[in-house]
């Protein structure tokens, strides 16, 4: 009895301390004294320039990373289990990296390494390359940096979830019945960790549609980045985008963690 | 569809898990690879199967080399010690994984998958998922699995390890059933040596990567080529005796030897079997103990002179034989092995 009336006094609490925040930041947004109850805050966030451009960027930044991320992190991890358990402590280490190390940084290296070579360089393909990855449109160095970034959240829940699967015997069986290793990886591998692919891929997205330093330092207008350009001077504007992209956000995770589940 | 394994060498950083084991297995026949813990059996199979590569020496299969041919493109199904089902699979699909990796149609796939679930008994368990099973169920699977694209090859890695005793039996008699019927050339391993000696057509002995002997399980079990065979399969009494010329005095009988013996002291390896116990009131021995098993009984005996000895007995003698009572021992008059004296307490005297 007396463990759930604590269950419950707990709940309420955490329960109070963040909705009420929530709640207030809603009323605010919808309500103002001199209009009444109004949606206009959500309207001038839809209608506001770069909206739709900055978020589908984003987005689609996101998509990259989770993507590249789990092509890096998953056969890492198997090759690490399958071939040579001795280099975890190794891989564990490297990925943990990107933590300790302050973004500001990677931004002074990344701008450096960029701003290398002279014109004598133009006409190569090198220096296209390095032209192309900063498309403002889709900067691709931006997803590499972001890559890194995301890399100890994704090796974390990859790792958790191969944990609770014996990979040896599952991959020796899909060998033995004729699989490649490409089959193996996403018929075999990839099913049976679907909540931590599903984990992986939110943390990933999360990071991205919440990272500033980075995208603002390059001068690259990312969700992110816009919200603190449009939201200066329009105290109930700014508000609104916070709830807009908490709501979004959570719209997200409700989704992969449905997917996650389905699997069992 | 023979296996040849030729000369396979393969060493683990300091220890050696092969170190030249040579067998061949004939078509259609069950081999059970035998051994204690660590001797081999799994390095040697996963060498057949393709997830080991021998250091040295190879794998044939139907008389092509295989040896570096990736474990996809082997003809061998294989059946693991521990559940190996696709969790996310059902039972259907797990069975037909093999044919929809090569691209099969559907429909085949699940008459294919039937038939095989048929095969194993586990006819309506297709939709299952392999949580919704129990141990021995799931293994069945896995041999459905393996069998379902016709391998050349049936590999089982002490696929019963897992299981308690009487499915352990159930099951074994199936596979020996199923094998028989698809006449399928199969490796068994198994370190439970009542296992080896039911199932297989000949039995291979496994020492520390080394093969000790393969024969059929009777020639294993009453003529072991070693002394490691025969104390590793079966149980073997040490008896201290004396060699004089072609025979062994153990016991103040006269013996023929089996082979040459190491010395003139030797161990005489008897079987409990072949030792045979009497009452009698001024024996010279007496019953210690006995454990009943059914059809026999196994007695352990103190001898006077010190040292013990365990014959095995008929079940309905158990009740006149127990323990306390004295006893004669005498030996079944055979030729026998011996080996190296060991240090047996008991000295040198007749017991009857
Ligand atoms: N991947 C490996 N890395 C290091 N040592 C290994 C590896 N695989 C096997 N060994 C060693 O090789 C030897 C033989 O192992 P193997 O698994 O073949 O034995 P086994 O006969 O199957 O034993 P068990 O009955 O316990 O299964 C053992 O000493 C084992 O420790
Ligand atoms: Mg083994």
């Amino acid at each position: 009895m007396a463990g759930v009336t604590w269950r419950r006094v707990t709940l309420g609490v955490a329960g109070v301390y963040f909705l009420v925040p929530l709640a207030i930041s809603v009323w605010f947004t919808v309500y103002n004294e001199t209009q009444g109850f109004s949606l206009g805050a959500y309207g001038r966030i839809v209608s506001a320039p770069g909206f739709t451009e900055s978020l589908v960027k984003s987005l689609l930044l996101g998509a990259a990373v989770i993507v590249l991320v789990l092509l890096l992190a998953l056969p890492a991890l198997l090759a690490v289990r399958l071939g040579a358990p001795g280099l975890r402590p190794v891989l564990e280490t490297i990925t943990t990296l990107p933590l300790i190390v302050p973004p500001i940084t990677y931004v002074v290296g990344i701008a450096n390494a960029l701003r290398g070579g002279t014109d004598a360089l133009a006409a190569t393909p090198f220096w296209q390359t390095l032209i192309s990855i900063q498309d403002e449109n889709f900067p691709v160095v931006l997803v590499l940096a972001y890559v890194m970034l995301a890399l100890p959240f994704a090796y974390r829940s990859l790792d958790t979830g191969l944990r609770a699967v014996d990979v040896r015997t599952l991959v020796e069986a899909a060998r033995n019945l004729g699989a490649s290793w490409p089959y193996v990886l996403f018929r075999v591998i990839l099913p049976n960790l679907r909540s931590a692919v599903a984990s992986a891929s939110f943390l990933s997205l999360a990071l991205v549609m919440g990272e500033y330093t980075i995208a603002a330092l390059m001068g690259y207008r990312t969700f992110p980045v816009w919200i603190v350009t449009i939201s200066g001077n329009d105290g109930q504007l700014s508000v609104a985008l916070s709830v807009l992209s908490l709501g979004l956000i959570w719209l997200l995770l409700l989704t992969l963690s449905g997917a996650g589940r389905k699997s069992k | 569809m023979t296996v040849e394994l030729r000369e396979l060498r393969r060493s683990f950083g300091g220890t050696v898990a092969l170190d030249g084991l040579s067998l061949t297995i004939e078509q259609g026949e069950l081999i059970a690879f035998l051994g204690p813990s660590g001797c081999g059996k799994t390095t040697a199979l996963r060498c057949v199967a393709g997830f080991e590569r021998p250091d040295t020496g190879a794998v044939f299969i139907d008389g092509a080399d295989v040896t570096r041919v990736p474990a996809n493109r082997r003809d061998a199904g294989m059946v693991f010690q521990s559940y190996s089902l696709f969790p996310n699979l059902n039972v259907r699909d797990n069975v037909a994984f093999g044919l929809r990796v090569r691209r099969r149609p559907t429909d085949e796939r699940h008459s294919r998958a039937a038939e095989l679930l048929e095969l194993v008994g586990l006819g309506g368990f297709g939709e299952r998922y392999p949580h919704q099973l129990s141990g021995g169920q799931q293994q069945r699977v896995a041999l459905a699995r393996a069998l379902a694209l016709q391998p050349k090859v049936l590999l089982l890695d002490e696929p019963l390890s897992a299981l308690d005793a009487k499915v352990r039996v159930n099951l074994r008699e199936e596979i020996r059933r199923l094998q028989l019927e698809l006449g399928i050339t199969t490796i068994f391993v198994t370190h439970d040596q009542e296992e080896a000696l039911s199932v297989a057509d000949r039995v291979a002995v496994l020492k520390s990567g080394r093969l000790e002997q393969v024969a059929p399980p009777a020639e294993v079990y009453d003529r072991p080529a070693t002394p490691f065979v025969a104390e590793f399969v079966g149980t073997m009494n040490h008896l201290p005796g004396r060699v004089s010329g072609e025979t062994v005095e153990v016991f103040g009988q006269f013996l023929p030897l089996d082979g040459a013996a190491p010395g003139e002291e030797v161990d005489v390896l008897v079987r409990p079997e072949a030792v045979r116990v009497t009452p009698a009131g001024d024996g010279r021995a007496f019953i210690l103990a006995s454990s009943f098993r059914g059809s026999i009984a196994r007695l352990r005996i103190q001898l006077d002179g010190g040292g013990e000895v365990l014959a095995d007995v008929p079940g309905h003698e158990a009740v006149r034989l127990a323990p306390g009572l004295k006893v004669d021992v005498t030996l079944v008059e055979r030729p026998v092995l011996t080996a190296p004296r060991t240090a047996v307490a008991a000295p040198v005297e007749p017991v009857a």
